[in-house]
């Protein structure tokens, strides 16, 4: 049910008809089933398909952050034991402030941080604050830290498949 | 990046923004069925879906593809830039369509970009690429483990 598998010809074509958006129409499923010369009812179940099968994450709204108030947002580093690094994931990764909690390799010397941990806050003085109950948790776990806050959004476009001609 | 202020969102904006960061309902009407939940019609919302997407207070509405499993790539990459060079090295990064978020962030690696590809193959060549046209080295920090993944906040 997890395994990765290409999409196969449907798939990518309904891939593209909504990677710009789902249409904003009140029959939504029916106009992409148009577009795509399918039943609505074929649309409908492969996208419950791709959504119980984790292919969709969801379908949904992507706020942009600072439009509804997050204007603070750090990438917090930490550099932890690899033995116990799974156990802290999945403890940081569960904090309702962590947006995403990943692993990630370290690039010695200059990058000694194995876990990364998104935290997104209204103002700087929460963010930080949230930095320091992750460091609490990990307590000893964790040899060093630091935080990296964005100052600008150079560039967010997303993937875009299918259409490089 | 224009940044829309928090204050242009009214109450009904900010439940919508909240109620479509959950499950869209694949039914023959969903907009009609979520309009009901918030007390408000299709129309209405149909209408505030669309100005909040003009005015970039959602950056995007609909299916999110979880893309490893469709069989492509997403891969976090940083640059460490010489702040006189950081303009001109912005503009070589973003020109690359593989190039699908960059933030500038206070550090020695001061540029972090996520390259997203269809093919796993497409990471290697856009990172040569990126050293190539930039000077400067790549390091990419492919995930090994993801513990938690959810962008939804809170209006």
């Amino acid at each position: 049910m997890n395994e990765t598998a290409l999409p196969d010809d449907f798939e990518r074509r309904l891939i593209i008809a909504t990677q710009a958006g789902l249409p904003l129409v009140p029959r939504p499923y029916d106009l992409l089933a148009e577009q795509l010369g399918v039943s609505a009812e074929a649309v409908k179940a492969r996208l419950a398909a791709m959504l119980e099968s984790g292919r969709i994450r969801r379908i949904g709204a992507v706020p942009n952050h600072y439009a509804i108030g997050y204007t603070a947002n750090g990438m917090s580093v930490w550099d932890v034991d690899d033995a116990h690094i799974a156990r802290l994931g999945e403890t940081i990764g569960k904090l309702d402030f962590v947006t995403h909690c990943y692993e990630r390799p370290r690039a010695l010397p200059d990058w000694p941080y194995n876990l990364f941990a998104m935290v997104h806050g209204h103002d700087r003085a929460t963010v930080l604050a949230h930095i320091d109950e992750i460091a609490a948790l990990l307590g000893t776990d964790c040899r060093r830290h630091d935080v990296l806050f964005s100052t600008a959004i150079l560039k967010k476009t997303g993937l875009r498949i299918g259409n490089d001609g | 990046m224009s940044r829309p202020a928090p204050s242009s969102l009214d109450e009904l904006d900010r439940r919508i923004i909240n109620a479509l960061q959950g499950g869209f309902p694949i039914v023959d009407e969903p907009y009609r069925q979520v309009a009901a939940s918030l007390g408000t019609t299709e129309t209405e919302l149909l209408a505030r879906i669309q100005r909040m997407l003009e005015a970039r207070v959602l950056t995007r509405f609909g299916p999110m593809f979880q893309i490893e499993r469709l069989g492509g790539r997403f891969v976090l990459a940083a640059l460490a830039v010489p702040e006189e060079r950081f303009a001109e090295v912005t503009e070589r990064v973003n020109a690359l369509p593989e190039v699908a978020h960059n933030y500038r962030r206070e550090h020695a690696l001061n540029m972090w970009f996520v390259l997203a590809t269809e093919t796993p193959d497409g990471i290697a060549a856009a990172t040569r690429r990126i050293e190539a046209d930039t000077g400067l080295k790549v390091f990419a920090f492919p995930k090994l483990q993801e513990f938690f993944v959810d962008m939804r906040l809170k209006a």
